[in-house]
């Protein structure tokens, strides 16, 4: 069977929720391997979030927000900004390769760039092939 | 009438440095009113005690089993089972029994690096050495064995059923004298509780002066002259307290160390480190992502940081080539 990634995507309501909307309402096509959690905006995901996701099997993690200076409470956006790169560098010492969580601003307008971001995801992880991390936990469960 | 049974007690560590047991001798002259209330049946720092006589034991004739240290090897494994099997009570005690510890920070390199770094290449050996480690050795009078080393460390709940967790690198004296009280007295909260602790933050119990932070750049204590008025994460040193469950009186920070993390996460936080990389990083006075990036550069190895005590306890637990 060929490898399909499974991708979590977390996505803020006010504009990248939309642009996905926007690509699905235009009728962009793109790879159906995106599983979309809405979220008030993108300072609410919580690196937790990242790290449940990949420790429960998903191949990868897409996080969208507002562009810088369009969020909808003036910040939130701004503090996903600081966080993506120290969570970046906590992935890197774990062995997480560096494709698998990504970062993308996404307004309301952009139904192509989401299908874009999408489609080059799914591309790069089905390049990088399925994730170890569930299945090393596992693993340890009965092999020391 | 016949005197009441004493309490039948066992102290063991699995990978450890010895300072849980140093806590609990910390309590100074109550270990006296231990030994009076309890039967110490092993204890391999401070008393006498041999695994087969806890392997001749009933199942259950222990009352408690006060478990320090992170499980590394087969050893810690295969002791810490039996110690279960022969006791009503198993307490997690300490960071590493807990979380891991920091015997868990080993779980960022794999077994072969370890032993590498140990017993091949290293400076103060023998050069050339070959000689690691390993299960069995034969030798003429027969063969010889030793625990294997583990992949990776586990905390003790990963192994067995634990049925109480007190946290702390090391526990603070005043918290394991009220805890092993609790326990004599059979004043006893739900399984799997953390008892000796609070359930707010360190920031809470912590008298440091604090405004709102912003920062431009972190410091390690020795680059900065610090005000010891002031919260250390406003003068851009880092510290776990906000992310961390309190209850050890805040022994760092009242001594100008930022908050390491040892009593663990708050109540119903998954994973510790997370919760504190989102309060340091969101901390950055910036909306540039180059700059941001040189701020963060401010603090290397922030995996070994965010998961000090608890690596093992983490969502990830360990580096995927381990």
């Amino acid at each position: 069977m060929s490898f399909e990634p499974k991708i979590v995507g977390f996505l803020c309501n006010w504009c990248s929720y939309a642009g996905a909307d926007l690509a699905g309402t235009s009728r962009i096509h793109y790879p159906p391997n995106l599983r979309v959690i809405r979220v008030m905006c993108s300072a609410r995901i919580d690196p937790t979030f990242v790290l449940r996701a990949l420790a429960g099997g998903a191949d990868g993690v897409l996080i969208c927000g507002c562009h810088p200076g369009d969020c909808h409470y003036s910040e939130g956006n701004y503090k996903a900004m600081r966080r993506y790169p120290l969570l970046k560098q906590v992935l890197a010492q774990y062995g997480v390769e560096d494709a698998r969580v990504r970062l993308e601003w996404v307004s309301a307008s952009e139904g192509q760039r989401f299908a874009d971001v999408v489609t080059d995801m799914t591309e790069k992880i089905h390049a990088l092939g399925p994730s170890r991390i569930r299945a090393h936990l596992q693993l340890d469960k009965v092999e020391r | 009438m016949a005197p009441e049974k004493k309490l039948q007690i066992a102290l063991y560590w699995g990978a450890a440095c010895g300072g849980c047991d140093v806590a609990v001798l910390d309590t100074n002259e109550f270990i006296l009113d231990v030994a009076a209330l309890a039967d110490i049946r092993l204890w391999p720092i401070a008393v006498d005690g041999k695994y087969r006589d806890v392997e001749a034991m009933q199942d259950g004739e222990l009352d408690l089993t006060i478990f320090s240290g992170a499980v590394r090897n087969s050893e810690n494994e295969r002791i810490a089972k039996l110690l279960r099997q022969k006791s009503k009570l198993l307490v997690a005690f300490g960071s590493c029994a807990h979380m891991g510890g920091i015997p868990g920070l080993a779980n960022t390199t794999t077994r072969e690096a370890i032993f590498d770094r140990a017993y091949l290449h290293n400076p103060s050996i023998e050069q050339g050495s070959q000689t690691i480690p390993r299960p069995e050795t034969k030798v003429a009078a027969g063969t010889l064995d030793l625990p294997s080393f583990y992949r990776r460390v586990y905390k003790l709940a990963d192994i067995v059923d634990v049925d109480y967790y007190v946290p702390g690198c090391p526990p603070a004296p005043s918290q394991v004298k009220a805890v092993l009280l609790a326990i004599a007295q059979g004043d006893l909260p739900p399984k799997g509780s953390v008892v000796g602790a609070a359930d707010q933050a360190v920031c809470d119990e912590c008298t440091r002066e604090k405004k709102e932070k912003k920062l431009k750049r972190f410091y390690r204590p020795w680059e900065i002259i610090q005000d010891p008025a002031k919260c250390l994460m406003d003068q851009g040193i880092l510290c776990a307290g906000a992310a961390t469950r309190g209850g050890c009186g805040v022994r760092c920070p009242n001594t100008g160390q930022g908050c390491r993390g040892c009593y663990g996460p708050l109540p119903n936080v998954i994973d510790h480190g997370a919760k504190f990389l989102s309060a340091v990083a969101s901390i950055i006075d910036s909306n540039d992502p180059e700059e941001i990036r040189k701020v963060l550069e401010g603090i290397p190895d922030f995996a070994c940081i965010a998961y000090r005590f608890g690596m093992p306890a983490s969502l990830l637990q360990r580096n995927l080539q381990s």
